[in-house]
């Protein structure tokens, strides 16, 4: 994997700021967008990329991030409307190559997929990981206690 | 003709108000519950308390056998949403998202979504306005295939003290009603026109400079 890409990351909250750190420190370059400015106290300090304060919603916002530039954009706000918007027009108008949504309904996540905007929907990849933990749990207590 | 309506605000309250009136069937989506006790009790509309992006909320109001689509609410991003879910998920023919920010009207265009500004709206009808005074662009129709424009005729203009049969109009246009001292009448080429008359026009945005122009004098 080349660690020499431009990275865009939308929202800075617990997930954005842990991304944007960690593709940082491997030697990306990292623009981080956010409309609170308090969040870009979560990054580390040696994350040594941009911050853009501003709404992601809006075009001239994400034409200050250099989003067509960009080889790869994550959008990873709480609000899933906000995500999926920003994702198709980083896909859509500004030819971003490699585009990641975070949905949290997966309802949504359906119809996004149709659209052909790449999505990962937290609520989906938990709840299979504690159905799976539930199996291998009941699973282990009757190799247990047969 | 059913109408979906995804908003809050005297907006939403003014368009379902006018729907209602004109017999269409309008449900309202808003999230905040005391909004909507009150829509409910002011129209005559179905009102449905909910996020209008939720596929469950629009399956609830009824978007599968929807006509037409209004996602009018104060983000952008919702409004998209809405729009694409109500026309993928539920097939609603028609769907109009409002961008708040001017700017989003074509990006929601080039996203397959029609979006309208009401910044940019608002904005080209006070320039009209402000630089033709007598002339009002009443409506668009077919599209804008077709214009409806309003002229107050002054005392200079060439048409004043003519017959309408006497005016030489370029084709495809007509003199749909005049106006005068307030009662309106519908002319035939035996009418005269006189400084004052309001008269609405029917053009066709090819010949609408030159129909102006015959009835102000003026170049366009």
């Amino acid at each position: 994997m080349k660690n020499n890409r431009y990275i865009v990351i939308v929202g800075c909250g617990r997930l954005g700021s842990h991304l944007a750190n960690h593709l940082s420190r491997s030697g990306n370059s990292v623009v981080v967008i956010d409309k609170n400015e308090p969040t870009f106290n979560d990054l580390s300090p040696d994350f040594s990329g941009f911050r853009v304060h501003g709404d992601a919603t809006q075009m001239a916002v994400l034409k200050e991030a250099k989003v067509n530039q960009a080889d790869i954009l994550i959008a990873t706000t709480h609000e899933d409307n906000v995500n999926l918007m920003v994702a198709q027009v980083a896909q859509g108008i500004f030819r971003v190559p490699h585009v990641l949504a975070r949905v949290f309904d997966p309802k949504r996540m359906e119809v996004y997929a149709q659209l052909g905007i790449d999505t990962i929907c937290p609520t989906s990849v938990a709840a299979e990981m504690f159905l799976q933990a539930v199996a291998n749990g009941a699973a282990g207590r009757k190799g247990a206690n047969p | 003709m059913k109408v979906l309506i995804v908003g809050s605000g005297k907006t939403l309250y003014f368009l379902s108000r006018n729907f209602s009136a004109r017999g269409y069937q309008v449900v309202i989506i808003n999230r905040n519950p005391e909004e909507c006790i009150q829509l409910s009790r002011q129209l005559t509309a179905t009102v449905v308390c909910g996020d209008g992006s939720d596929a469950d909320i629009l399956k609830d109001a009824g978007a599968m056998g929807a006509d037409a689509l209004l996602a009018i609410t104060p983000n952008d991003q919702d409004n998209l949403v809405i729009c694409q879910l109500a026309s993928r998920k539920f097939s609603v023919p028609r769907t109009v998202a409002l961008a708040n920010d001017p700017d989003n009207a074509e990006v929601f265009e080039k996203l397959g979504v029609p979006g309208f500004s009401i910044t940019r709206i608002v904005g080209s009808l006070i320039e009209q306005r402000a630089s033709l005074e007598q002339i009002t662009n009443l409506l668009p129709v077919g599209e804008g295939r077709v214009n409806v424009t309003e002229i107050v005729l002054d005392a200079d203009s060439p048409v004043v003290g003519k017959l309408l049969k006497d005016i030489d109009l370029p084709e495809n246009a007509l003199v749909a009603v005049v106006i005068r001292d307030s009662n309106p009448i519908v002319p035939r080429g035996a009418n005269d026109l006189l400084a004052g008359d309001r008269v609405v026009l029917i053009t066709l945005p090819e010949n609408h400079g030159p129909v102006l122009k015959a009835f102000t004098g003026e170049q366009f």
